[in-house]
């Protein structure tokens, strides 16, 4: 543990669980800046205190095609997501009792145990979208490997088992929500989980591995109403299974899922 | 055969109150199915306020799957009812609402639209005129707080004005989901509801939510809006 270098807001808060909530997104640390746009003597120029930032996808916006396209990206990440990062840049400029949280914390905080607080919506879509990004690349779908096969295979009996049950979640969730593959922290095992709206795992402490955007607006211009099409694409063709792999091997510093086996020789 | 089930949808659609098209029609084993109602008007007649892509998509492939799988889950719940089998009733009820209350509402959604020159977007006179200035202040007021609400639903739902049919009030209501008006007051009647739910108008507005909501009031039927807020309130 000693040899990571602390994020700054961890010492801030010394109450909150740093060690969960700076290492789960090792990828998305934010330093909440507080930035002054000059104003240039403008009095049409409005005052904006930027906290957090609209982060690009890893990959160009063309990148998944044809299975998510560019115009579909440019109005998913350019205007949802967008209008999400503002959106709760705008809500924080009130008052100043949510500074200095990175985001996942301040997910968890807005998430009121269940009473979300109305920051909650912004904040946490904007975490959903971050990692939803992350959790495709082109050319994924096939197959995980070694440790992360032999897990799933010990949680959902088979692979092709857990795809399955992944598939009939989207396809049975009403309404907007979000599928994930989820590690149980207290179960120690993984889990297909739906939730509604903006909702995500973190809020009840466990550690997600996969998103998937069912909300309508993550698949209505390019497969319209067949949620069923875009769903297969995801998992044959989207989900990448590297950044997957990458996600249980740290979750595996909280959670113990016992001893690998040694093969004797 | 088929002239038993004509008599029969018409007079069922009579007595349930959902007009010449109906929806419903019976099969055998007694159990009423529900079948996809007829559009009063073209997909197009609602351009430029809605495009014809979304009412056919709408029409023809969302609302379709709710009618399908309301009756898929009617068909489940008769034979679990006749089993006596206790848990799988109660597993089927969130696929009911959802399913039914996707048909429902769907079906009034329809009603509440018409092209303008078939009356669209003309205010309300009579009765309900009157109402909305007693309980809103104007038609305007009632159209700024129903865009209000609308645009605030996060998620899928939809945005209601109705009438409280017992203390003879106008109210302006938002569901979640599929849920039909009902489920925020018993005594609760729709006049009109408006799909805030994201195919409704994605392809046309894409995120832009308010947009659709200012457009839709051209297109708003307020005289079937007026015929059930006077049957309630006579």
């Amino acid at each position: 543990m000693g040899s990571f270098s602390l994020h700054s807001s961890c010492l801030a808060k010394p109450t909150l669980r740093w060690s969960n909530d700076c290492f789960q997104n090792l990828n998305s640390l934010k330093l909440p800046a507080l930035q002054r746009r000059p104003n240039f003597h403008s009095r049409k120029a409005s005052k904006v205190l930027a906290f957090y930032g609209l982060k690009s996808p890893p990959y160009k916006l063309d990148a998944l095609e044809p299975y998510m396209s560019k115009r579909l990206l440019e109005t998913h990440w350019g205007e949802h997501q967008r209008g999400y990062v503002e959106g709760l840049n705008k809500e924080l400029e009130k008052n100043d009792i949510l500074y200095g949280y990175t985001l996942d914390e301040l997910v968890k905080v807005t998430y009121n145990n269940g009473n979300p607080l109305p920051e909650f919506n912004n904040a946490a879509q904007v975490w959903n979208h971050d990692f939803f990004w992350e959790s495709m690349q082109p050319g994924g779908g096939g197959m995980p490997e070694l440790g992360l096969l032999q897990q799933i295979e010990k949680d959902f009996g088979s692979f092709t088992n857990f795809k399955e049950k992944f598939i009939e979640a989207a396809l049975s969730l009403f309404g907007s929500g979000w599928v994930w593959l989820v590690l149980k922290r207290r179960e120690k095992r993984l889990e297909v989980v739906k939730t509604s709206n903006a909702v995500n795992p973190i809020v009840w402490d466990d550690i997600p591995l996969i998103s998937l955007d069912v909300w309508e607006h993550a698949y209505y211009q390019d497969y319209k109403n067949d949620r069923g099409k875009y769903v297969n694409a995801f998992m044959n063709h989207l989900v990448s299974w590297h950044v997957v792999t990458a996600r249980i091997i740290r979750a595996e510093a909280f959670v113990n899922l016992g001893e690998p086996k040694i093969p004797v020789a | 055969m088929a002239f038993r089930a004509l008599l029969t949808r018409r007079t069922l659609a009579a007595a349930s109150g959902l007009g010449p098209n109906g929806g419903v029609a019976t099969s055998f084993r007694g159990l009423q199915t529900f079948s996809l109602p007829d559009l009063p008007y073209d997909y197009g007649a609602l351009q430029p306020a809605i495009s014809g892509e979304i009412m056919q998509l709408h029409h023809q492939k969302h609302h379709q799957a709710y009618v399908t799988n309301y009756n898929k889950a009617l068909e489940q719940l008769h034979d679990a009812m006749s089993k006596g089998d206790a848990p799988a009733v109660v597993k089927l009820q969130s696929a009911i609402k959802f399913n039914g209350g996707g048909h429902v509402n769907h079906s009034i959604f329809w009603k509440n639209l018409a092209p303008i020159q078939a009356g669209g977007g003309e205010p309300p006179k009579g009765s309900l005129g009157w109402a909305i200035d007693n309980n809103f202040g104007s038609v305007d007021a009632l159209v700024q707080k129903m865009n209000a609400e609308g645009a605030a639903l996060q998620g899928s739902g939809w945005v209601w004005l109705g009438v409280d049919k017992e203390l003879k009030k106008l109210v302006v209501e938002t569901t979640s989901n599929q849920d039909p008006l009902v489920t925020k007051g018993p005594s609760l009647v729709p006049l009109i509801g408006i799909d805030v739910w994201e195919h409704a108008y994605y392809l046309q507005y894409k995120n832009v939510r308010p947009d659709y909501l200012k457009n839709i009031w051209k297109v708003i039927n307020w005289k079937y809006a007026s015929e059930v807020y006077e049957k309630e309130c006579p």
